[in-house]
């Protein structure tokens, strides 16, 4: 489903991405972990086609198949529009504007409908981001900081929908996470991400007992 | 009182004029986040369009729907030049529209030389409440409240008008779910020069058009656009209205020749105001 290899991403003379190698299979659920600046949004925006010529320099292989959609770091709704109108336009890449299946995976969204997204809660708004997401019926989906400044009880419903998504309809997902805990419990392999380069990758059960890992998992470096 | 209220009309219908120019920048702007110094070319473009082909016998109707398209034709080859290019500053892009509207200079006079034209509109009056006046004033403001009702339905209820929105809230979401946003913007440009056009082809019967018009237009409208921010359509058209009306009045009640500075001073006035009014509700805030 995802493919990369050797992904360099330069921003002028600053490199983002080093040398990447990565990969997610069909059905499987991934994580990526890293601090913050790891590069793990470059590679998000790398791998959704939004990084601009002006923006970086891209070299190395990236290969998507099937659709794939991002819900981006800090959710990124339209702000004054709906949340039916912001699903709707989720379906722009695909033209599928009807957001029943939507609806029937995250009912809490067809009671929102007609609220404006920018006055929602920050979990409301996650879940309308992913919403938007699945509107576009991705094969691959490629989530940033699903749990960023949420509670921990909101964030684990939100993975709990997205786990149901990977095991009934076969989605892929790529979980970018600083939340460690989160990702291993998810995820079956995990890809650790530090100064633009993988530092450790594997079985999520093995990472975790990985000392170095560990020490990840509050923020420091890996050695 | 009778005077008061013509001069009131006839403002209303200039200001009208001035909020179709304006609200074309509002869309470019909104979707690109480029100020379209060449939006009064397309109002100039359109203008002299309709008068030649009005010369050349088309009929009225065709002659007009025609100079519109083609100030929309301007509009999108004003935006591959300004926007087409990925990675174009918003500043570049101001600077090429500036570029673009010297250009327009040179290809107006070649096409229809420096005098101006003009063009017949609707012919005779009205009297409302002892007011007279021109039915083709009438004509604008009619028009003009249509487009803007017509505006409101395909940014708020058409899937096109909300990709465009979307474009202006949020251009990198917008990304994320696919939308072009260069394309978006082209579009926008187009829309722009349609806008302008509308415009052109309404006051020509007014006032003569000559290929210099457009730096008047443009002050006009950019004096609106920036008193709704550049983002907000019905504030800018607001803008205008006070403009148009300040304008005719002036000249009304005998200050004709500094009718642009006295119009001007009044927006420049409400905006320090305005922007004294925000500073003190945010200080409160804080």
């Amino acid at each position: 489903m995802i493919d990369v290899t050797d992904l360099v991403v330069s921003y002028g003379t600053a490199i983002a991405l080093d040398h990447v190698t990565l990969a997610v299979g069909k059905g499987e659920m991934v994580a990526l972990l890293g601090p913050n600046g790891a590069g793990k949004s470059t590679l998000a925006n790398t791998l959704a086609g939004l990084l601009t010529p002006a923006s970086g320099t891209v070299s190395g292989t990236v290969r998507v198949e099937g659709r794939l959609a991002l819900v981006p770091e800090g959710r990124q709704l339209f702000p004054d529009m709906s949340v039916a109108d912001n699903l709707a336009l989720g379906g722009w890449r695909s033209g599928q504007r009807d957001p029943a299946p939507v609806y029937e995976l995250l009912p809490r969204l067809a009671e929102l409908a007609g609220r404006r997204a920018g006055v929602l809660s920050g979990g409301e708004q996650q879940m309308v981001a992913v919403g938007r997401a699945l509107m576009s019926r991705p094969q691959v989906l490629v989530v940033d900081e699903l749990s960023l400044g949420l509670a921990p009880n909101i964030t684990a419903d939100l993975a709990a929908h997205l786990a149901t998504l990977n095991r009934e309809q076969g989605l892929a997902v790529l979980l970018i996470e600083q939340n460690a805990r989160l990702a291993f419990e998810l995820c079956s392999r995990a890809y650790v991400l530090e100064s633009g380069q993988v530092r450790a990758e594997g079985a999520c059960a093995e990472l975790a007992d990985d000392p170095r890992v560990a020490s990840a998992y509050l923020g420091g470096a890996i050695t | 009182m009778s005077a008061f209220l013509t001069y009131l009309l006839n403002g209303l219908a200039v200001g009208c004029a001035i909020a179709l120019i304006a609200s074309g920048l509002v869309a470019i702007h909104r979707v690109t986040g480029v100020v379209n110094f060449a939006q009064g070319t397309f109002a100039v473009v359109a203008g002299l369009c309709t008068s030649s082909l009005l010369g050349l016998g088309v009929p009225h109707g065709v002659s007009e729907a025609a100079a519109v398209l083609l100030a929309g034709v301007a509009g999108l080859l004003t935006g591959l030049a300004a926007i087409g290019r990925p990675g174009t500053t918003p500043l570049s892009s101001l600077i090429i529209t500036l570029g673009v509207g010297v250009l327009a200079y040179a290809v107006e006079i070649v096409l229809w030389g420096d005098q101006p034209r003009s063009a017949p509109g609707l012919a005779g009056s009205v009297t409302i409440a002892g007011a007279r006046i021109q039915t083709q004033h009438l004509l604008v403001i009619a028009v003009t409240a249509a487009t803007f009702v017509l505006l409101a339905l395909f940014f708020g209820r058409t899937y096109l008008g909300k990709a465009l929105t979307a474009c202006a809230s949020n251009p990198y979401a917008a990304r994320v779910v696919g939308i072009d946003t260069r394309r978006m913007g082209l579009l926008a440009f187009a829309l722009g020069g349609l806008l302008g056009g509308l415009a052109g082809v309404l006051i020509t019967p007014l006032r003569p058009i000559s290929f210099d018009t457009d730096v008047t237009l443009i002050v006009n409208a950019f004096a609106a656009a920036v008193f709704g921010a550049l983002t907000r359509p019905v504030v800018a058209l607001g803008g205008a209205l006070l403009l148009g009306v300040a304008e005719t009045m002036a000249a009304g009640y005998g200050y004709g020749s500094h009718q642009l500075e006295v119009a001007l001073g009044l927006m420049l006035v409400v905006m320090i105001v305005q922007a004294s009014r925000r500073s003190a509700i945010h200080e409160e805030a804080v």
